[in-house]
């Protein structure tokens, strides 16, 4: 059976290296896609404009106006006489927050009481709102301190991220991206392969070829699989050498999850395929999919902060279980049992979508 | 170019799209499933965070403080006694941040000399949750602060920050998210499913067959874009209806500033589409090329996720190419502020811009196509 076996392997390696979109997307688009969203998806916010409205002529606004100046998030900050012309900045985007300083502000503080500012935020951006909002209260907490040193000393709550110190987002992105950019050309690769052999009448030559039912699957599989580990294992080294990424857990143990991720979701792939007659029905399929799969992930946002039916829909998810083990490798130097907890979930989906495949398959072929 | 001629054609792409199952499960399944995903999916309001809060001490003071971690909505609590039980949560994930009320604690807040302090740990391997966290975290301690009689924050000069977000008060992260993946569905219809049907009569030869007709080329290309603009239109209907309705996104702007802005959007996502279909060899590479440059840039760089502003100067300049960046500043303008032509105005002619672009860059591919 072997002999067969690899025939239908090196065909499938043949059709897919004559392609020249199929190379692409082995090769070129893992790197294109790394560059910009390593760079472009960051929740860290910076080159922000600010407006300021100052009524007071105290030393205290001053110091405040002048401290928010120099922080390395903001890029201008444009000083307005009144609020008259405000609403037209804001509208225009021109500004992300007014920061207004009431007349009484210095006043208050000298008489040991709460000077207070009143921060308008554009509330279509209201996540870089929230982000900038808790950089300004680092800013105020800082100086509250030293007023408070002035006086008494006032309890503090000091704060520190483990695994992250500086809260580098690259962090974060570029592992996680070792899991999406493993899945892409798995994804795509395997939920056209069967689609596109039906839509251009070669699946039935495949039919009544002399090769089993399980070496048809293994050689879709196959190539597929082959495609994801090259892509994560190309990111895997890029995120150690060239974005100098600390990897602190066992590298044996991720590239085994990394192995059953891609069949997992090649197995997804190619139950999709099996089932769909048209390369375009194969595709939305995926596209169907992959949206659910990502956003689900804890890719773009964490898993906590959604309803719980979305969590148990994470549950199923495998790219959730990898990202876990990813993230976990890379920056948290998991234990093998951990590893393990997200590890055998893993296991457990994989074994149903390629099984599932393989029922789909069979019943399409008989 | 002849109207009837151009109406034939396009009445046959129509019927076409009907025939094909899977192209009318895009236009009405997937906005709406799309939608929901987004907008309960991708939250970025802090809500139920896994805290522990590690009390050292049985102080009245810690006690106290403990309980108001407890009381929040923002955080499900894990009390323990000693930190060493709840570390390994932050690794294996069980937990986002942890709080630790020192032993000395109530000593420190019974003594005016010396400056109480807790610790707050946080799983840095999240960035943005961490960073959330943390500030809720602080928020929760600086309230029960000012909530202490005695507190030295309220007899004690000091600072205080009151934050105000217009045109979305209530924070609520829904009202941004859903413009976004509106813009989102959109360029599936447009550009996704233009260059896979398109790029399929190409590998099948049909497109060959068409040119041949006594149809001009400009005919043939417009008569396929039209049944597309349609279902675009259709789609962003709908949308609307479900954002307004179900999603409780208030639309502050008018109807008609909506759909202009939606047409207008609906030429540079059909020329891209058109234009992917004309350089790809088959619909494989139609579909992955348009999976890269027309949803990819619209998830990443149109601002719906992540703020353009922050992104390296670089990247800022590619996003001023994406058609999504205008559609979707555009949208969240008309559906949370209203119809602010000063805002509106420019991101319509930029998107007309590209528009043209991409149509006359198609027309001379498609050219060099035929020959």
């Amino acid at each position: 059976m072997l002999g067969p076996l690899r025939h239908t392997i090196i065909k499938e390696f043949i059709t897919l290296i004559r392609d020249p979109a199929a190379l692409q997307i082995l090769i070129r688009a893992p790197l294109a896609q790394l560059l910009v969203f390593s760079f472009a998806a960051s929740m860290e916010v910076r080159n922000i404009d600010i407006a300021v409205i100052n009524d007071d002529s105290g030393r205290w606004s001053q110091e405040l106006v002048m401290r928010i100046q120099a922080a390395s998030f903001v890029d201008s900050i444009i000083v307005l006489p009144n609020a008259t012309g405000l609403d037209a900045l804001i509208d225009r985007r021109k500004v992300l927050l007014a920061v207004h300083l009431p007349s009484d502000f210095s006043r208050r503080i000298d008489r040991g009481e709460l000077g207070k500012v009143q921060l308008t935020f554009d509330g279509r951006r209201a996540n870089t709102g929230q982000i900038t909002f808790s950089y300004i209260q680092g800013i105020v907490n800082e100086l509250n301190v030293e007023l408070a040193n002035d006086a008494a000393p006032i309890p503090v709550a000091t704060v520190r991220h483990w695994f992250n110190p500086n809260l580098i987002f690259l962090w974060f992105m570029v592992p996680a991206l070792v899991a999406t950019l493993a899945l892409i050309p798995t994804f795509s690769m395997s939920t056209l392969s069967v689609a596109r052999e039906r839509e251009m009448g070669t699946f039935d030559q495949l039919v009544v070829s002399p090769v089993s039912t399980l070496e048809i699957i293994l050689g879709k599989l196959l190539p597929a699989v082959f495609a994801g580990m090259s892509s994560g294992t190309l990111i895997t080294i890029l995120a150690i050498f060239a974005y100098g990424i600390a990897f602190n857990g066992s590298m044996a143990l991720m590239f085994l999850s990394m192995l059953v991720f891609v069949f997992a979701i090649a197995g997804i792939g190619l139950m999709i395929s099996a089932s769909c007659n048209t390369q375009q029905q194969a595709f939305l399929g995926m596209f169907g999919c992959m949206i659910v799969i990502m956003v689900t992930s804890g890719f773009l946002t964490p898993v906590d902060n959604m309803p719980d039916y979305l969590q148990v829909v994470a549950q199923l998810n495998p790219l959730r279980h990898f990202l876990e083990i990813v993230l976990g490798s890379f920056l948290k130097s998991m234990t093998t049992s951990e590893i393990l907890d997200s590890l055998w979930p893993l296991v457990i989906i994989g074994m149903v979508t390629v099984s599932g495949a393989s029922i789909i398959l069979r019943r399409s072929l008989h | 170019m002849k109207i009837g001629r151009l109406f034939a054609l396009a009445k046959k792409e129509a019927l076409q799209i009907l025939r094909d199952p899977s192209a009318l499960l895009i236009a009405f399944v997937l906005p709406p499933m799309l939608l929901f995903l987004f907008s309960y999916g991708v939250s970025l309001d802090v809500k139920n965070v896994n805290i522990g809060v590690v009390l050292e001490n049985d102080g009245a003071f810690s006690r106290d403080l403990a309980a108001a971690y407890d009381a929040t909505a923002y955080f499900n609590v894990t009390p323990v006694r000693h930190r060493k039980e709840i570390e390994r949560g932050l690794i294996n994930g069980d937990l986002a941040v942890f709080v630790v009320i020192p032993q000395d604690f109530d000593a420190r807040m019974a003594d005016p000399s010396r400056s109480a302090t807790i610790q707050v740990i946080t799983d840095g391997s999240q960035p943005n949750s961490a960073n959330f966290s943390a500030g809720y975290a602080q928020g929760v301690f600086n309230n029960w602060l000012s909530g202490q009689a005695n507190s030295l924050m309220t007899s004690g000069p000091g600072i205080q920050l009151q934050q105000r977000f217009w045109f979305n008060p209530e924070l609520d992260s829904r009202r941004v998210i859903v413009p976004g993946a509106i813009a989102l569905v959109m360029t599936i219809i447009g550009t996704l499913l233009t260059a896979m049907v398109i790029a399929r009569e190409w590998e099948r030869g049909t497109m060959e067959a068409l040119m041949s007709t006594p149809a001009s080329k400009a005919e043939i290309i417009v008569s396929k874009l039209i049944p597309y603009f349609v279902l675009g239109m259709l789609a962003i209907s709908g949308c609307t209806f479900l954002a307004v309705e179900i999603f409780e996104v208030p639309l502050r702007g008018s109807l008609a500033a909506l759909l202009l802005v939606s047409a207008v959007f609906l030429l540079p996502a059909l020329g891209l589409g058109l234009l992917i279909s004309a350089v790809s060899a088959s619909q494989f590479q139609a579909a992955t090329t348009g999976l890269l440059l027309g949803f990819m840039p619209t998830l990443l760089l149109s601002g719906f996720v992540y703020e353009i502003q922050s992104m390296p100067v670089a990247i800022q300049w590619v996003t001023h190419i994406v058609p999504a960046r205008y559609f979707v500043a555009s949208l969240q303008t008309i559906f949370l502020a209203g119809d602010v032509w000063s805002d509106l105005i420019p991101n319509i002619f930029a998107m007309l811009a590209l528009g043209f672009l991409l149509f006359g860059v198609t027309f001379i591919k498609t050219r060099e196509g035929m020959d």
